[in-house]
């Protein structure tokens, strides 16, 4: 047994992505830094395992699709069972830069929580309409609580030292933007502190992103409905704190 | 007398399950349907008079009717949607009794030859059965 503490575990959670998760796989292992590769297939209909394991990535396999969030934690609890120092998510599709895994990782030396976040002045990501004054508004109201500027609180691309991947095991909702929002409040909540790192995303490898405006507006509302109840949250979770600690 | 109980009956629903939600002993998608019909009684209760228009509207008999109606319709849609969500979990641990079960034959598979090996008989002279 080799001693994990000092490795960093990469998530990538992928369903269905078989033509860009070799790709990524191996692009993170040509990264120089002490790094595992965990792909979770999130219950994949095609080839996704296979070519994870080919590419070089250890997989974790789910027989049906659990979301994001249920396979982010499903990700965090491999990597708290295994004892690594520190866990990055990094999407399966090629968005994130694998050059900046190393950057995103760096902000760990301070904080416990770092986000790879876009519209931080860096890369030429674009989106408009409902979607954006939700990521906005979400951005804003967020800061406020981390007490940090932070502007893509939605961004998947983020890492954890072993203190909030403790956290995350203990609190990691699996339900529509919990696994971002109410992941990042609770996170804050419980003391952990957050950084932000603007990187450039690129656009998909391959399929494309949905800018329906109707799904985008549901996604607004959505997405106010999330977080006040994360912002409500607090006092509970405290309380529940104090008693076996 | 009628209206401060419909206003207290919707103020304890959205009460209960505004706390359900915050104690996460209530998933959202659960709660969305109660949140709709919780506002919707908490409306009727403060302006009773909408109900006495929607049922000229609607041209039914007696308001009460129309209230039935509605509360039979927002029910069936509960229930109906708690039965897909039934099946949809029935099928998933299904899947999941499946894959331990199969995880179990493969474990006992490995225990198997490890035993072999162990006692030194080499798994091409006892095979691996």
């Amino acid at each position: 047994m080799s001693d994990r503490s000092s490795r960093v575990l990469v998530i990538v959670p992928a369903w269905n992505e078989q033509d860009n998760v070799g790709k990524t796989v191996k692009e993170i292992l040509d990264i120089d830094l002490p790094l595992d590769v965990l792909v979770v297939d999130d219950g994949s209909t095609d080839l996704t395992t296979a070519e994870a394991s080919a590419a070089g990535a250890k997989v974790l396999t789910l027989p049906f699709n659990l979301g994001v969030g249920g396979a982010m934690r499903t990700g965090f609890t491999y990597a708290h069972r295994q004892g690594y120092g520190a866990a990055i998510q990094v999407d399966a599709d090629g968005q994130h830069d694998a050059a900046d895994i190393a950057r995103v990782l760096d902000a760990l030396a301070s904080v416990d929580v770092a986000i790879g976040a876009r519209f931080a002045e860096v890369g030429d990501y674009q989106v408009r309409g409902p979607r954006r004054w939700a990521m906005r508004f979400l951005a804003a109201t967020v800061s406020r609580v981390a007490r940090t500027r932070l502007t893509d609180v939605t961004s998947g691309f983020r890492a954890a030292n072993a203190r909030a991947i403790e956290q995350y095991v203990r609190y990691y909702p699996a339900e529509y933007l919990g696994d971002t929002v109410d992941s990042l409040v609770a996170a804050l909540h419980s003391g952990l502190r957050v950084q932000q790192v603007p990187v450039s995303m690129r656009p998909r490898a391959s399929g494309k992103p949905s800018q329906n405006p109707f799904t985008a507006s549901v996604y607004l509302l959505r997405s106010v409905f999330a977080l006040s109840l994360a912002l409500l949250r607090p006092a509970r979770l405290m309380e529940a704190k104090k008693g076996p600690a | 007398m009628i209206v401060i109980f419909a206003i207290v009956v919707a103020g304890a629903l959205l009460a209960v399950v505004i706390t359900l939600l915050l104690q996460r002993r209530l998933r959202e998608k659960y709660a969305a349907l109660w949140l709709v019909i919780g506002f919707l009684v908490l409306i009727l209760g403060i302006f009773p008079q909408l109900l006495g228009w929607l049922t000229t509207v609607l041209g039914v008999q007696v308001p009460s009717n129309l209230l039935f109606a509605l509360a039979i319709l927002l029910l069936l849609g509960v229930a109906l949607h708690l039965s897909w969500e039934l099946s949809q979990a029935e099928d998933e641990i299904r899947r999941l009794a499946e894959e331990s079960a199969l995880a179990r034959a493969e474990i006992q598979e490995l225990a198997s030859r490890l035993d072999a090996l162990e006692d030194g008989t080499g798994p091409e002279s006892e095979g691996a059965a």
